[in-house]
């Protein structure tokens, strides 16, 4: 669907040359909600920003459906925009036109009849749930709803593309995740093809199929969220993943664990996937003569199922205990016992 | 009564010279609204990061406009006879102060335009790239809707500026108020007649700050 070829972006400034983006290659499928994540200054807005041309590559190639948009005249490069609607972090709405007439402006510039767009728009605005706001202004609106009139203008052509600029950055935990949700069911209904770019991994953990990470301009890791979250091989994806997970403070409660729980056995399970589905500590219980006593853990979910740790205590007699964890074994959630830092 | 307080005051001159300064001012306010906004738009457009970034444009716009602005208006009066007296075919009355008035107005409200104009969030206009619009539509359909108001704000004040100025024409021959003050009243030692012009000219800045405040209210939806 998107392929970028060995893309390079140089900004000249008075005393030196700066690499925003470096020699990156990337695939994105049909259908896929695509992440992005850095920190500040990794270069991901440059990148998603050359995605539509609103910054030109210095080097290298972007073909979207078989279209060579790096090489695309100015004039063809409009019509092919029409292909890829964009959300941004502030919004960026017309603070002039009502929300209809917000929504209204890229069917304006593709030139579509005046009875088209009149429902095209009132789709629009029932598919964001902004029913009844159509007249509002958008200093009528809150954040939340700014970012809905945003998705539906970017919606309004029927894009191939959705591209995602920070698009959660600016608002409030509980709002990220109904506009989160939003993008979910948009990608599910409409099968459009999402590209995002965050510094939060909540974002990619919520909604992301495929996860790149970002650093000074280079993609230093990349692949499925749930591989790159059990096995993040760079420190910075650690460092994101850690923002999710807390893996700091994990260490710190095994330490107290292993202190203040000398009887039995300690076991850490690792839950992947639809094992954590399973419920695998009642059966043990409801089978093995054992007492267990959940220490500390965490489950959550990503779009390709949930994953997560958890910390147990097993008490009983030995042998019971020994069948206990052949049993877990046998299922798909991996066992390890007297876990250390 | 009007007879008591002002005995040198005759009505008719008096409403005649008022039309004339209305005249002037609402001729020469939509023509430097005009010639001002093209002005504005240029120096915007031209100016380093803009649609049409041009070094060279831009130079020539802004030292016209600098230049311009430069000259006192009683000045640029006298220098501009040539081109009014072939624009208008004279060089005495309210038609014949237009061009001084145009000239001297549009540069100043260039300014306030390009002002307004840097004002708009430069996310919106890429937000309009994005979706494939063209540049003529960025500029009427953005650029000039988001800075409304404080177009609008700026042409009031331009407008004002205007109204003085056409009491400096009247001063040289171009009628309406300023010419009823200067000639009527201050030459001949009426001062009832330079009084009621100075109340007139008053009301007037009044109104149209009034009507200007007005608009600017209705357009900003921010």
């Amino acid at each position: 669907m998107i392929s970028i070829k060995d893309l390079s972006k140089v900004f000249q400034t008075k005393d030196q040359e700066v690499r925003a983006v470096d020699d990156l290659s990337l695939e994105i499928k049909k259908g896929e909600i695509f992440g992005v994540i850095g920190y500040s200054g990794a270069g991901k807005s440059t990148f998603i920003r050359m995605l539509n041309r609103l910054e030109d590559p210095s080097s290298g190639q972007i073909t979207m459906d078989d279209q060579d948009l790096t090489s695309m005249s100015k004039k063809k490069l409009r019509v092919a925009r029409q292909d890829i609607g964009m959300i941004f972090q502030h919004f960026n709405l017309l603070w002039s036109r009502t929300v209809f007439d917000n929504i209204a402006f890229p069917l304006e510039i593709a030139g579509i009849s005046k009875e088209e767009k009149t429902q095209r728009v009132n789709e629009l605005i029932e598919l964001v749930g902004l029913s009844g706001r159509g007249n509002s202004y958008p200093s009528q609106l809150s954040g939340g709803q700014k970012q809905r009139v945003g998705i539906a203008r970017a919606l309004a052509n029927n894009p191939k593309v959705l591209l995602c600029d920070e698009a959660t950055s600016a608002l409030d935990p509980e709002t990220t995740d109904s506009i989160l949700d939003l993008l979910v069911d948009i990608n599910e209904k409409l099968g459009l093809t999402i590209v995002l770019i965050t510094h939060e991994m909540h974002v990619i953990r919520k909604i992301c199929h495929q996860v790149a990470v970002m650093e000074a301009g280079k993609i230093v890791e990349q692949g499925d969220v749930l591989d790159v979250f059990l096995r993040p091989k760079q420190k910075v994806t650690k460092r994101f993943v850690d923002q999710v997970m807390g893996d700091p403070e994990q260490e710190n409660s095994l330490e107290l664990i292993n202190e203040q729980y000398q009887k039995g056995r300690i076991l850490r399970l690792h839950f992947v996937g639809d094992s954590a589905n399973q419920a695998v500590i009642s059966d043990v219980s409801r089978k093995f003569e054992v007492d267990i006593n959940i220490l500390h853990g965490k489950i959550t979910q990503t779009q390709k199922g949930a994953y997560g740790t958890m910390f147990v205590q097993f008490v009983g007699e030995k042998d019971e205990i020994d069948r206990a964890i052949e049993f877990i074994e046998s299922t798909s959630v991996e066992v390890e016992v007297n876990p250390s830092v | 009564m009007f007879e008591q307080l002002f005995p040198n005051v005759r009505l008719e001159d008096i409403v005649t010279a008022t039309n004339e300064t209305l005249f002037m001012t609402l001729v020469s306010v939509a023509g430097t609204f005009i010639i001002g906004l093209a002005l504005g738009l240029l120096l915007y457009l031209s100016a380093p990061g803009g649609l049409w970034q041009n070094k060279v444009l831009n130079w020539i716009t802004s030292s016209v406009v600098n230049v311009f602005r430069a000259i006192p208006f009683i000045i640029l009066i006298l220098l501009l006879f040539p081109l009014t007296d072939f624009l208008v075919g004279t060089i005495r009355g309210p038609k014949a102060a237009l061009p001084a008035l145009i000239v001297g107005g549009a540069p100043f409200y260039a300014r306030l335009v390009e002002i307004a104009l840097k004002e708009v969030d430069h996310g919106v206009v890429e937000a309009a790239k994005s979706m494939g619009a063209k540049y003529s539509t960025i500029i009427f359909k953005v650029l000039l809707p988001e800075s409304m108001p404080a177009l609008v704000s700026g042409i009031t004040v331009t407008a004002i500026a205007l109204i003085g100025y056409t009491a400096v024409a009247g001063a040289i021959g171009a009628g309406g108020l300023g010419d009823f003050a200067y000639f009527y009243g201050f030459q001949r030692s009426n001062m009832d007649v330079l009084f009621l012009s100075t109340i007139l000219i008053i009301l007037i800045v009044f109104l149209f700050q009034f009507i200007g405040d007005l608009v600017t209210r209705k357009l900003d939806k921010r």
